[in-house]
């Protein structure tokens, strides 16, 4: 056990996976050399050389399709996108192809891809290189949708996301990258689909995914002062979602937020907040609330962009409506 | 080419299976026993008999929103396919993929297709899959002049030239996407043409020549198993029916129809067969008489089996 950022946990994930089975192979644009946009996978290419580090040319669809259609073929690729905001170019072979061709083959197909995308705001990097586009990928069945947070849950839950069968969305917040925490040195893995709690409490739940769990940690602490014991959970994967880790949170402190970076209106939480409705209206004492991103796209200048990103204030503001 | 005598009949073979199998879903369509649409082949036999023929079980191919000849080329089932395009729990995808979706990797095939141009980075995929095995196996895509036009055909193209994959881009070209006429949506007239800007050979053949379709195929094919990358073969051939049945077609005159009718790739091939002595007048028949009972075996198969049971919708949404 040591102490690493998020993106040397990631950089740890791939190397291991690399190293344990030569079906894993890593494909995007500037994930050779260069070691990623963001440098996730440096050292790699120098490791593993060009043949499992490939460099492509500027085509997500064709970086997509043909991630998908090597796993169909039997590999394991890991792609990359630089930014989550170019997976438009790119959908049809994410939702059309890589997330159908199980079921619609009758089960004939495995599709077992991984792609890496950084999301989020706070860089300065304006409407089409910030965006959080979970609740996008939430929607289409046959995806898996992953969304760490801490350095230890970035490293186990990549290393889950490469062993499964299905296409996985990963999710890193570009935020987090630089964000250290203590990560077991040697290979482990997180089973997707099962939340974790960041924070005991007893007097409210918050629900919170990526960046967001800093926020809803800070605001915790906050509340503390003013006598109130949030808990924090941390979903971790929005599909398969924890459901149960949720419920059983609620039922015990009888009040619900949910906070994530993605817009607001249609949003992860707009999930959460019904399933609690529908599954656990009896346990709850007030409506639930949700914190999100104001239904705009992401903004360049500073001013701006610090008043889009919710944070810990939001939150608190949003228990405070209702305990 | 010398061809031995079996291949020759198999090729035949494998365009009458096409054909009667294709009539059939006409008829049944007609008929309103099949659900949702289907895309029909009629016409184009020779270029999926051509270019599969070129190909090993272990190959890959990727298919169109029109694969039924694709399928059975590449061996596929006449059961199964039919049981599928009927929505019987016994099709190759259990009632789930319908005309546009049948897979069956063990053959080969990575799936028709209903988005045009969707197939293009698969077959990426599963070509660099073979090199990255170090298998010598190919990828085949199958495309129409439609998808000639989409982004990510011209993304495949690059990016198999630019890493030398073992594929083969083979080109339908029937003349319409959807109800569009080659002159009005692209400029070119050639659209091997465009294997240029990829610095990859591009071939324009016969393509109702069968025989012109599998000696491109197969060049194209010895050059990707010897890792000199894709090839794209352009194959002029003509749609006969729709681009959907039920299509009135109202955007083409009889008199172009009548005139590519009149070179359909069927007896033409039948006549060299004749000629050569490689078959006679009764085999033929006799073939055909087989094929159709087959066929006839396969609706019956489709129509006895059971409709898909309800519970079994969320199998298969994950591994």
């Amino acid at each position: 056990m040591s102490e690493k950022t998020y993106l040397q946990a990631l950089n740890e994930a791939l190397r291991q996976e690399m190293e344990r089975d030569e079906n894993v192979f890593i494909l995007g644009e500037d994930v050779g050399r260069f070691g990623g946009c963001f440098g996730v996978t440096q050292g790699l290419f120098d490791q593993f050389g060009e043949e499992r580090v490939m460099d492509t040319p500027i085509t997500e669809s064709a970086i997509v399709g043909a991630a998908s259609g090597a796993a169909a073929a039997g590999l394991r690729p890991v792609a990359e996108l630089m930014f989550v905001d170019f997976i438009g170019v790119a959908m049809d072979q994410l939702f059309n192809q890589a997330a159908k061709m199980r079921f619609m083959f009758g089960g004939k197909a495995t599709v077992p891809m991984t792609l890496r995308m950084p999301q989020g705001a706070g860089i300065g990097a304006a409407a089409q290189h910030s965006q959080s586009l979970e609740s996008w990928f939430m929607n289409i069945p046959g995806l898996k949708v992953v969304i760490p947070s801490t350095p230890r849950d970035a490293k186990g839950l990549l290393v889950s996301a490469i062993r499964d069968d299905n296409p996985v969305v990963f999710l890193e917040h570009k935020l987090l990258y630089g964000v250290s925490g203590e990560v077991p040195d040697e290979s482990y893995s997180i089973e997707l689909g099962k939340g974790e709690i960041k924070r005991e409490g007893t007097d409210v739940t918050i629900v919170a995914t990526s960046q967001m769990v800093y926020s809803a940690l800070e605001a915790a602490e906050k509340l503390k002062a003013d006598g109130i014991e949030a808990e924090v959970v941390d979903p971790r994967c929005l599909q398969p979602l924890d459901k149960d880790i949720i419920l059983d949170s609620v039922k015990k402190t009888h009040a619900l937020v949910v906070a994530h970076e993605a817009v607001q209106y249609s949003g992860p939480g707009a999930e959460i907040a019904a399933m609690a409705a529908e599954e656990a209206l009896d346990y709850l004492d007030a409506p639930v609330k949700r914190v999100g991103a104001p239904f705009c796209p992401v903004p360049f200048s500073p001013p701006l962009e610090q008043f889009y990103i919710p944070g810990a204030d939001n939150i608190v503001e949003a228990v405070k409506s209702i305990r | 080419m010398a061809l031995s005598k079996k291949t020759l009949i198999h090729m035949y073979e494998t365009m009458n299976r096409i054909r009667l199998f294709e009539q059939k879903l006409q008829e049944f369509f007609a008929a309103g026993e099949i659900p949702g649409f289907v895309h029909l082949y009629l016409g184009e036999e020779a270029v999926a008999t051509g270019a599969c023929s070129a190909l090993t079980d272990a190959d890959m191919i990727t298919s169109t929103h029109r694969g039924h000849g694709h399928l059975l080329a590449k061996g596929g089932d006449l059961k199964l396919m039919m049981a599928e395009i009927f929505g019987r729990s016994t099709g190759y995808c259990k009632g789930k993929g319908g005309s546009m979706h049948i897979a069956d990797l063990d053959l080969g095939i990575l799936g028709a297709n209903g988005i045009v141009g969707g197939g293009g980075p698969l077959a990426v995929g599963a070509a660099l899959a073979a090199k990255y095995k170090k298998s010598k196996e190919v990828a085949l895509c199958f495309f129409g002049d439609g998808a000639s036009n989409q982004g990510t055909t011209q993304e495949s193209l690059n990016m198999a030239s630019a890493w030398k994959l073992p594929l083969v881009f083979v080109n339908e070209n029937n003349g319409y996407g959807i109800s569009c006429p080659q002159c009005k949506s692209m400029a070119v007239v050639d659209i091997a043409d465009r294997a240029a800007a990829y610095d990859m050979p591009g071939v324009v053949v016969d393509g109702n020549d069968v025989l012109a379709v599998y000696e491109a195929v197969t060049e194209a094919v010895k050059r990707a198993r010897k890792g000199e990358g894709p090839s794209l073969i352009e194959c002029k051939t003509y749609r006969w029916r729709g681009h959907f049945e039920g299509d009135a077609c109202t955007y083409r005159c009889t008199e172009e129809l009548e005139e590519w009718m009149a070179k359909d790739p069927i007896p033409r091939f039948e006549a060299k067969l004749l000629e050569s002595k490689t078959l006679s007048r009764k085999e033929a028949d006799k073939i055909k008489e087989r094929i159709a009972g087959d066929i006839d075996d396969a609706v019956n198969f489709a129509k006895e089996s059971p409709m898909p049971l309800t519970p079994a919708l969320m199998d298969d949404v994950y591994a």
